[in-house]
């Protein structure tokens, strides 16, 4: 269900320019 | 070509925004929401933006990204970047009429 | 600043825009707050046909200065040009509303996804049949118990029935996907896999939510609220399950058990998210419901996006967070303090541990929390029913030997101003019409 690029994978001349996540409402729906 | 997790991006085909995402500029790049798979994209720089908005416009994806300003050394940054947003369905293959 | 739709950053000679500098991850940039919500809440009616005890918003009657259907549209208006991603509409059940499948087709004809939280009540065939038909509409059926005894103790007689009936009729209709919300009790944790099973059974997708002490809430925290041991049994069944159970994204607090969890860990209110209410007051989050954290009014001059990006109260909360109390504890960074909305009703300082906190910070900070109700602030708002029992309120400010009486109240009354309010106008009634 989410993504998260992990910040390791991450080098300064490879830096990863998308990031996703699923973000169900934060908990603005109940 | 590029591969992110189960998908092998192609820079040479084309490429085109699927018509369920919702894509919104930000001082800092990008969001992108997918109304079908619901999920959050965030585009880090005003590059990629270009690259993504601009892929309709292409006959490839490499064409894309370097007529948006792309160097040659950073294409592989860039076709990581593209994987992801293919993975997560947020961009998806166009037929060339 | 926003950048329009159609513009962008302004080229160079060689055609090469210049890029922004990175904010990094997605957490932080979140933490600062963004231009527009990525979705939000509208409270559409504070009516509803159901009393559940939890309730957070107090809801049960219908507030005389809800938002007319116009004023509603052009909320709407407002969030398709903010290009705000989706709305959760709620209540009180804002299918109540005569105009409500009106709203939810002008917000999708508007580049405005609706996702909306129902008891069920007026989901019959035709309903289902409605929203099976939509790409752009999402539903969630509230449900708190796996077996009739256990929901209907929190949310009334026969509510039961009429979220399988819904939820039998979306299935009926071929919408698969739709939502089974769940808030997590003391009660219906041990129930957990039968939740599982019932949204397995009518092709819906799992959400189970956190109980917070809101609205009618702080009344029934006490009772309800999971003991330290099912938090971690809880947590234990979302690393196994979290692949395809959604959480609102409101469990971040368990995240210092161990990993963390999918999504997104951390307070949006006020910086990715809040809550518009049925008179448009604009509220930080839903959660938080009074007048702390009452950022404008939508029919103020500049609307609702004028008080997203200039309310002094959402400033504040976009402002670094530097972890107050917490910053020397080693989960801070996964946990991030836990739930304003929990700490505030509960007594406790914003910038010290969440009343729930797995390191067992938060029992600790509660047992200096003075037993009286000046300690432990009440919602601002309450459209309870009238044939509701007397609320108790939080049972550790009950009196020895009983409940104390609380009148029921008759209107929604506003607290007397104190002198912490930062508004000038606090404690200001203005004459009806005038907002």
């Amino acid at each position: 269900m989410a993504e998260h690029e992990a910040e390791s994978e991450a080098l300064t001349s490879d830096e990863l320019l998308v990031e996703e996540v699923s973000i169900d409402g934060m908990c603005g729906v109940y | 070509m590029t591969v992110a997790g189960s998908v092998t991006f192609d820079l040479d085909r084309a490429w085109r925004v699927d018509p369920r995402v919702s894509m919104r500029p930000e001082p800092f790049g990008a969001l992108l929401y997918h109304f079908g798979t619901r999920r959050l994209s965030f585009l880090k720089n005003q590059t990629v933006l270009a690259v993504v908005r601009s892929l309709a416009d292409h006959p490839s994806a490499r064409a894309a990204c370097l007529a948006s300003g792309v160097p040659e050394a950073e294409l592989p940054v860039y076709a990581r970047a593209l994987a992801a947003l293919a993975e997560s369905q947020m961009i998806s293959e166009r037929t060339l009429s | 600043m926003t950048i329009a739709p159609d513009a962008a950053p302004v080229a160079d000679a060689a055609g090469v825009r210049p890029a922004a500098p990175s904010p990094g991850k997605l957490t932080d940039l979140f933490q600062l707050g963004l231009d527009a919500p990525i979705c939000l809440t509208w409270e559409l009616t504070y009516a509803c046909n159901l009393s559940c005890v939890h309730c957070l918003s107090s809801s049960g009657r219908r507030d005389p200065r809800e938002l007319t259907t116009r004023e509603c549209m052009d909320v709407i208006d407002t969030l398709e040009r903010m290009q705000v991603f989706y709305v959760n509409i709620g209540g009180g059940e804002p299918t109540v509303r005569p105009d409500f499948w009106e709203l939810v087709d002008y917000a999708t004809a508007h580049h405005v996804g609706v996702k909306f939280s129902t008891n069920g009540v007026k989901l019959d065939a035709a309903a289902a049949a409605r929203l099976a038909a939509s790409d752009y509409v999402d539903v969630q059926i509230s449900l708190d118990g796996a077996t009739r005894e256990v929901n209907d103790a929190v949310r009334g007689p026969g509510s039961f029935d009429t979220a399988v009936r819904a939820m039998q009729n979306l299935a009926d209709a071929g919408f698969k996907g739709f939502k089974l919300s769940v808030v997590m009790t003391r009660q219906n944790i041990p129930q957990i896999d039968q939740f599982k099973a019932i949204a397995d059974r009518y092709g819906a997708q799992l959400r189970l939510t956190r109980l917070r002490p809101s609205g009618r809430g702080a009344d029934v925290w006490d009772e309800l609220h999971p003991l330290p041991e099912q938090q971690r049994q809880l947590y234990d069944w979302l690393v196994a399950h979290g692949e395809q159970v959604l959480t609102g994204d409101s469990f971040f607090h368990l995240s210092a058990f161990g990993g963390a969890l999918p999504g997104l860990n951390l307070c949006g209110a006020g910086r990715v998210v809040c809550l518009i209410d049925p008179v448009g007051d604009v509220y930080a989050c839903p959660f938080a419901i009074h007048d702390n954290f009452l950022a404008g009014n939508v029919r103020d001059t500049g609307g609702f996006e004028s008080v997203w990006r200039h309310s002094p109260l959402f400033a504040d909360l976009r402002k670094p967070d530097t972890g107050g109390a917490c910053k020397s504890c080693g989960f801070y960074d996964s946990c991030r303090g836990g739930c304003m909305a929990a700490k505030f009703f509960t007594g406790l300082p914003l910038d010290g541990p969440d009343p729930e906190c797995v390191q067992g910070y938060g029992e600790t900070a509660l047992a200096s929390v003075p037993a009286s109700s000046a300690a432990t602030p009440r919602p601002s708002v309450d459209h309870s029913h009238r044939t509701m029992p007397p609320r108790p309120g939080p049972s550790r400010l009950r009196t020895a030997g009983g409940s104390r009486a609380v009148p029921v109240s008759i209107g929604p009354r506003r607290p007397p101003a104190h002198d912490c309010d930062e508004s000038p106008l606090a404690g200001f009634d203005a004459p009806s019409g005038c907002r």
